[in-house]
């Protein structure tokens, strides 16, 4: 099993601007033999460089600005989704994935960059722990994101060129506010669920908070509600490694035909780590040897381990975009639902409707079962209805997105018994009405 | 077709005769979420559960009930005053820390409590101390001393007496035999305590403590 190999590339962008694109070329024929299966675009306006993809396609805010927590608003712009399964006649049966950091909208289908399967395929298709036979499954590209939904590698339309840094510093809610205009856009009053990992689980935490009326259960896994110092000692790393390449212009690689690969692979690599746990890379890796029976003396990759986290950091950069991955990580280093709230993570929840579910992992030191408990203190002080469960692995943080059964059997039973009570609620307000 | 009741242990049956249809129940050490499944479906009632064991946990959430991995000892801290009609504590506070703690909390998140435990002072573990010099295994008892989880085992006499300590009314109680069955006998403090294995409280806060 590959471990979190979950991006867009970049090649569609390099094509599309016209740059030189060294080494990026290598999954060019496969992105475009998708492009051939005839994919729908529902709007024709979808912005040059992300036109490429498949997938759904949409202009947001036109009607009305989005007000994003800078101050900023930002107004007709892209955003790309996916969707699986069928929406039923009255609109009950939708799901909101919110996909993390490096996630995108190819929950469950071939990646159409990296040819890869969807980073959630294990749990999302007919017959799986979240259903495409019973459920309309919908998961956007973030705001902020570089697969099609608006973020600093579109262009601003006063200057025509890469908003670059010019583009404003969103949040977490403001991804999420960016996901309820899509519902609303669908024409859905009410998610059955919205289910997220890691970043995906805040996103989850802000739609429970800031939409309890549109929300029936929320699934929040391996996240918090904070980023602690170290989450944020780790991100800042990964943002100096982008910005120390002088490739980066100041952000402004893009007008200037460059790309800075080396500090975002760094960058990568450096995230890559928090994924796992040490009992897995030692499983995985121990300190065997790349190819060669003895040490090298020299700084070639001698290791296995070291090997593998390059190839993370090479491949990496042919599917995320530098001044995506440091706008992402901002709005999580931002990310604190206490401080939003009188410092009490509780108000967040003041008598909500929403059932909760929160899920950690005991190997995960990224996210660790203590935040995610925190979460669920939180939740029984608001006495909201939440079950929680610590799943056993020692996977890391990545173990959300692994084959770990007794991770799906617990989601599938809460999901189960969420849709028991789904039902039972909406025919009594039909009843009601 | 839902049959109108399914067949649960004897003393699990009488804590969800205790409760009242479609209220707000809290079972606290709900194992892997029998008698909270019992409640949800057959007394349709808004049923939470805190169970300290992942398997427990894992069962219940997979049987679609609400249930949280947590300590009674430290996480009843954190629910807000008077949110259940009902707090289930179900053969759990002998193994608690603190129970007398426990049990005001209970009284705080809840109208009431619903508390059921192994007599220690039953005439078969007197007998195995107090004659035998052993202590006592039974079936309410089936741990041998040095791998059990219950540290803070007690009386009826005691259970009483720390409920008058709290200012908890005890509204009703029932006290089970060897056999299993309700002793009809006797509200009898000493008869009670010599002849019940076990006891089911249903408590409440004094009127004006």
């Amino acid at each position: 099993m590959t471990l979190r190999d979950l991006t867009p590339s970049y090649e569609a962008v390099f094509e599309a601007l016209g740059l030189p694109g060294e080494g990026l070329n290598v999954n060019g024929n496969k992105a475009k033999s998708v492009m051939a299966t005839g994919n729908e675009f529902s709007d024709e306006h979808a912005d040059a460089a992300t036109a490429p993809l498949p997938g759904h396609h949409v202009r947001l805010g036109i009607e009305k600005p989005l007000a994003l927590d800078c101050g900023m608003e930002i107004s007709d712009f892209p955003v790309a989704y996916q969707t699986y399964g069928e929406l039923n006649a009255d609109k009950s049966n939708a799901v909101m994935i919110c996909h993390a950091l490096t996630g995108d909208q190819f929950v469950a289908d071939q990646h159409p960059l990296t040819g890869k399967p969807g980073w959630w395929d294990l749990m999302v298709g007919p017959g799986k722990t979240i259903n495409t036979n019973t459920h309309f499954v919908i998961c956007s590209n973030i705001l902020g994101g570089c697969l099609g939904t608006y973020g600093p590698k579109e262009n601003n339309p006063d200057t025509g060129q890469p908003w670059g840094l010019d583009f404003p510093v969103i949040t977490i809610a403001d991804m999420v506010r960016c996901q309820a205009l899509l519902v609303d856009h669908l024409g859905i009053d009410k998610l059955f669920a919205v289910i997220g990992g890691s970043m995906g689980g805040m996103q989850v935490l802000e739609w429970a908070s800031m939409f309890p009326d549109r929300v029936f259960s929320a699934i929040c896994i391996a996240a918090a509600a904070l980023h602690t110092a170290q989450n944020i000692a780790f991100h800042e790393v990964g943002r100096q490694a982008i910005m120390a390449d002088p490739d980066w212009c100041e952000g402004n690689y893009l007008k200037e035909g460059r790309n800075p690969t080396k500090g975002l692979a760094v960058a990568r690599m450096a995230a890559h780590i928090t994924y796992l746990s040490d009992q897995a890379l030692h499983r995985k890796f121990g300190r065997r040897l790349q190819d060669r029976d003895a040490v090298g003396y020299g700084f070639d990759a001698d290791f296995q381990v070291e090997s593998y986290l390059r190839h993370q950091g090479i491949t990496f950069v042919d599917r995320f975009d530098a001044n995506s991955y440091l706008y992402i990580t901002r709005a999580m280093d931002y990310f604190d639902m206490a401080a939003k709230h009188g410092g009490t993570l509780a108000n967040a929840f003041k008598g909500t409707p929403v059932r909760f579910c929160v899920i950690s992992f005991t190997g995960d030191w990224l996210y660790p079962t203590e935040e995610n408990r925190r979460i669920v203190h939180a939740l029984n002080a608001a006495a909201a209805n939440v079950s929680f469960a610590e799943v056993q692995s020692d996977k890391g943080h990545d173990a959300f997105l692994l084959d770990e059964p007794e991770f799906h059997r617990v989601l599938h039973g809460f999901l189960a018994g969420g849709a028991e009570h789904w039902n039972e609620s909406r025919l009594q307000s039909d009843g009601e009405d | 077709m839902v049959p109108d009741r399914k067949s649960i242990r004897v003393d699990l049956q009488l804590i969800a005769d205790m409760i009242e249809p479609h209220s707000r129940v809290l079972d606290i050490g709900c194992g892997d979420g029998t008698l909270l499944d019992y409640l949800v479906h057959f007394r349709h009632v808004d049923g939470r559960g805190i169970e300290l064991s992942a398997e427990g946990v894992n069962a219940s959430i997979s049987a679609g009930l609400s249930v949280i991995q947590g300590d009674a000892d430290t996480d009843l801290k954190d629910y807000p005053d008077d949110v259940f009609d009902y707090a289930v504590l179900s053969q759990t506070l002998q193994a608690m820390v603190q129970p007398k703690v426990v049990l005001s909390h209970l009284l705080r998140i809840s109208k009431h409590a619903i508390v059921s435990f192994p007599n220690f002072a039953h005439w078969r573990a007197r007998l195995a101390l107090g004659l035998l010099g052993r202590m006592p295994v039974s079936r309410t008892l089936p741990h041998e001393w040095y791998d059990t989880p219950n540290i803070h085992l007690c009386t009826i006499r005691d259970f009483v007496a720390l409920c008058r300590e709290l200012e908890i009314e005890i509204e009703s109680q029932k006290i089970l035999d060897t056999t299993g069955r309700i002793r009809q006998v006797s509200t009898e403090l000493f008869s009670a305590n010599l002849f019940g294995e076990q006891a089911v409280f249903l408590l409440r806060k004094k009127i004006g403590s």
